[in-house]
């Protein structure tokens, strides 16, 4: 069986702030450092969506524009434009890492997932130098 | 150790079945079923697998890998009208999946059929594709996955 990866990227800005209640003010600034000053800052994340499976008859392994819906309605209009702390559900109670951003992200997925090919694999940059991803089991 | 070499052909085509209506191609395939086509700057990068030779610190000689991507790659395929002009694109849907397939296809057999003390025990690992900045497909070979 003929079977690949396809990788569409995607972009969304947002703000938010590093700090746990579970942390005294002193220590969230040592853990934490420049991510933790009170006001917050932004990113420009970028995300990578990878899918995997065989092609199917019309030449493709997914409909560009299925997941392209998908992600925009399950995880860029929960994300972009949005302050990660206030106003994303998920978060709270965790401290607003690209780290959890990533849970966050697999499970509106893995929970909304309609497509054929199975998730394969997220990257996430919260700048160009920063990259976090996950990997899907086969 | 993997070995990557990239190379870059710009060309056009239309993802549409011939035996379908318009509005059905429309449904599957979006805009990149326009009938008069379109453009990308396909992106390709080839990976090897293998291990350096002792003698020469090499996996496998860039400039045989380039030559092979230049004639089974880019002479064809660069400034070409994929559906019209480079079979099996006459009645293969030219999606970057059905092209990373083809790539494969003919990189490995120029690959297969070097002298072996050429081949170096190399193998290709890898074909990964780059429709645009933001879409790409990787394909590790018919016995992948």
């Amino acid at each position: 069986m003929t079977s690949l990866r396809l990788t569409s990227r995607y972009h969304f800005s947002a703000s938010h702030r590093l700090a746990t209640a579970a942390l005294t003010a002193e220590e969230n600034r040592r853990v934490y450092g420049k991510c933790n000053n009170p006001y917050g800052h932004g990113h420009d994340y970028v995300l990578e969506v990878s899918v995997e499976g065989p092609v199917g008859e019309d030449g493709q392994l997914v409909r560009r524009e299925e997941l392209d819906t998908l992600v925009a309605d399950r995880v860029l209009a929960l994300l972009d434009h949005k302050d990660l702390n206030t106003d994303v559900a998920g978060f709270a109670g965790r401290v607003t890492t690209t780290e959890n951003l990533a849970a966050v992200i697999r499970a509106q997925l893995e929970q909304h997932w309609t497509l054929t090919p199975r998730l394969a694999g997220l990257r996430i940059s919260e700048t160009p130098r920063n990259t976090f991803s996950w990997e899907g089991s086969r | 150790m993997y070995l990557t070499r990239k190379a870059e052909f710009s060309a056009s085509h239309i993802c549409a079945n011939p035996q379908w209506s318009e509005a059905q191609n429309r449904a599957v395939y979006g805009p990149n079923a326009n009938p008069n086509g379109h453009g990308h700057n396909y992106v390709l990068e080839v990976t090897l697998e293998g291990e350096p030779d002792p003698a020469t610190g090499m996996v496998f000689d860039l400039r045989e890998l380039k030559e092979i991507l230049n004639q089974e790659v880019i002479d064809p395929m660069d400034h070409r009208f994929l559906n019209r002009e480079v079979p099996p694109f006459d009645s293969i849907v030219p999606t970057t999946e059905n092209l990373a397939i083809e790539i494969w296809r003919r990189v490995d057999q120029r690959l297969r059929a070097l002298p072996e003390a050429q081949q170096n025990g190399a193998r290709l690992a890898n074909v990964r594709l780059y429709e645009t900045a933001d879409l790409f497909v990787d394909y590790g070979g018919p016995a992948s996955l």
